[in-house]
């Protein structure tokens, strides 16, 4: 099985847009993708829902695992938007 | 009926008759027998279906961030964790619309229990449960009232949904009995400049047709007469048509100035005809690498939005990342207090290179354009950091160092900084988040984090005056500096320059256009002299 430690780029967290970003992604690979944070179990990271129950905030650390051909090409894909800031930037004088 | 109050989020005045949302359909006590658990499943799951095809239909008929939240939500609606978890209801008994009920209210207790940003997509989960159970019962559609006539609409919450296709020809205003400033219901209603209150307690006490006047700045909500509802429209629809033509620099109505700066993150925020730019932030070359941008490239960017305004100074900030918005390529620990940790000019302890990299490339493009550009940094809290900014900034060959006070240390020590560098620049945001010891993402410390507390405007007045003494330039660049009635407060303690948005810069320019240096000078004295931030508001927006 192949894991990746990414850390969350969007600044406020995988909350609506960012976490919806994340899950269609996820969606759109070939293999099935699973998101971890902290000590809680692996959740589907295809589920918007289950993704934004992670409660991860920018800077948190997740980690992502999947099995199967193209499971390295697909974390990548992933980690590459996870990192990405997909806030809108906000005010932040 | 006593008049009420809210938290103003979106700003504007207006009155008229409200009507209230349609409410939710409502499960019968009776809890039906399932007969056949495989329909009530295939109920359960094509309820769910129709909920996310609507959604998605309503989506198109919007555009830009309003679209964006009904994707979202249409997405969550036929989400695979939610289909499982109403299936196993539903396998356990429970008929569809309840199946349904119970798996969003775990699923909501969830989001509530991360708090924050989190806690507010509860609203979308409540939206596609009441949406499915009405499907689900027969029940009609919950959603937004048609009277017939301009309306202020009343709600408990909205959802993404009823936010993203209301009227703005048929709404007036938009008062909620819950929501915090982040809301759907705050970021909506400005983007279409409707007037909007939140946290509005015993707003839905009020009787459709009651005639009320609405203020999105100050949060009041009060009871008026028919005829006073027109002549407050008739007032805003000319304070609007006032705004539109003042034009020109920003200035008092004696003449006094105070340039109108803008906040911007890139050359495609710079209006060409701005009067210069108060904070340029230089974040977006760094997040996201992997490795640290290089002089050269960096260089050409800074050469880029300087290139792209007419005239006037450029305030450039410094990298304001670190803790708070990780930088892979400098490798730092993670914190348990990011917002407190090793951010802004902080980073420079152990990575002096990245600064000294950032303040070659900004000499180098200032030279290349002509461009009168100053330089700060964010997150000083020391006269001695703020020394070492300095030296570092003339040793780039830059001639104007200054540093942003965000820290209550800086401010309450801002004689001895101004002493060692040539401006300061008031980040309001930060400044409120520190001093108030409110996380500023945390949309249920609004009320602490409001920039009319009397700590923080007593912080900025403190600035400004330690400002005038010296004869240094003091500017505001937070969000606070593109509310109206808090420019006036600003520019009355003695704010030399306001840098914000471009889309508030008008309203900001009629507002001083209409006061004296006086007038305003008294309004600070007000806004000082108020007990909490409510009344501070509230005498301001009197008196002005």
């Amino acid at each position: 099985m192949a894991t990746l430690d990414v850390v969350v780029g969007s600044r406020i967290g995988l909350h609506g847009r960012p976490a919806a970003i994340v899950a269609r992604t996820a969606a759109a690979q070939p293999v099935t993708i699973r998101i971890a944070m902290g000590d809680k179990p692996p959740v589907d990271a295809s589920s918007i829902i289950a993704v934004l129950a992670l409660g991860a905030h920018g800077g948190d650390t997740v980690t992502i695992s999947a099995e199967g051909d193209g499971a390295e090409a697909a974390l990548d894909a992933l980690a590459e938007v996870l990192a990405k800031d997909l806030d809108a930037e906000t005010a932040d004088a | 009926m006593p008049d009420l109050a809210g938290l103003g989020v979106s700003p504007g005045r207006t009155a008229g008759p409200v009507y209230r949302m349609a409410p939710p359909p409502t499960l019968p006590d009776e809890v039906p027998a399932v007969a056949d658990p495989a329909a009530e499943k295939a109920a359960a799951a094509a309820a769910l279906r129709f909920v996310a095809g609507e959604l998605t239909r309503l989506s198109g008929q919007v555009e830009g961030p309003a679209a964006d939240v009904l994707d979202t939500e249409s997405m969550m609606a036929v989400d695979p964790t939610l289909a499982d978890a109403v299936a196993g209801r539903v396998a356990a008994g429970r008929p569809a619309a309840w199946a349904v009920t119970d798996a969003i209210a775990e699923q909501q207790e969830a989001f509530a229990a991360i708090g924050g940003y989190f806690a507010e997509r509860a609203a979308d989960l409540a939206d596609i449960r009441d949406r499915a159970v009405a499907h689900l019962l027969g029940a009609p559609m919950p959603g937004l009232p048609a009277p017939g006539e301009p309306y202020v609409l009343v709600a408990d919450d909205l959802s993404p949904a009823d936010t993203a296709l209301l009227d703005p020809a048929a709404v007036l205003a938009i008062v909620t009995r819950r929501g915090g400033p982040t809301s759907h219901t705050a970021i909506l209603a400005k983007a279409r400049g409707l007037p909007a209150v939140v946290g509005c307690a015993g707003v839905l006490d009020l009787a459709d047709g009651t005639t009320v006047a609405v203020d999105g700045s100050t949060g009041a909500v009060s009871t008026v007469s028919t005829e006073d509802a027109e002549g407050i429209r008739v007032a805003a629809a000319r304070e609007k048509a006032r705004m539109g033509e003042v034009t020109g620099p920003g200035r008092t109505r004696d003449g006094h100035p105070v340039p109108l700066l803008l906040n911007v993150g890139g050359a495609a925020d710079v209006n060409p005809n701005a009067e210069g730019i108060g904070l340029f932030r230089t974040e977006f070359l760094f997040l996201g690498r992997t490795t640290a941008p290089t002089v050269e490239e960096q260089e050409r960017a800074y050469a880029e939005v300087f290139g792209a305004l007419g005239e006037g100074k450029i305030v450039v900030r410094t990298l304001d990342a670190g803790a708070d918005k990780p930088l892979p390529f400098l490798g730092l620990a993670g914190e348990d207090n990011p917002a407190l940790g090793v951010r802004g000019l902080r980073i420079a302890r152990d990575h002096p290179e990245v600064l000294v990299d950032q303040l070659t490339a900004v000499a180098r493009a200032a030279d290349a354009t002509g461009a009168d550009v100053w330089v700060m940094a964010p997150m000083v809290a020391t006269a001695a950091e703020a020394d070492a900014f300095a030296a570092e900034v003339r040793k780039a060959g830059l001639p104007t160092a200054g540093v942003m006070i965000e820290v209550p240390a800086a401010a309450l020590r801002a004689r001895g900084l101004m002493e060692v560098v040539d401006f300061v620049s008031i980040g309001t945001n930060d400044l409120s988040q520190y001093t108030m010891a409110s996380d500023r993402m945390n949309g249920e410390l609004a009320d602490l984090l409001d920039p009319w507390q009397p700590a923080v405007l007593e912080l900025v007045a403190g600035v400004a005056g330690a400002g005038r003494e010296a004869g240094k330039s003091v500017g505001v660049c937070g969000e606070s500096a593109g509310d109206p009635l808090l420019a006036l407060v600003f520019t009355g303690m003695g704010v030399t320059t306001l840098s914000m948005s471009g889309t508030v810069v008008p309203a900001v320019r009629a507002a001083l256009a209409a006061h004296t240096r006086a007038d305003c000078e008294r309004l600070a004295a007000l806004a000082l002299a108020a007990p909490d931030a409510p009344a501070a508001r509230r005498a301001v927006a009197e008196a002005s």
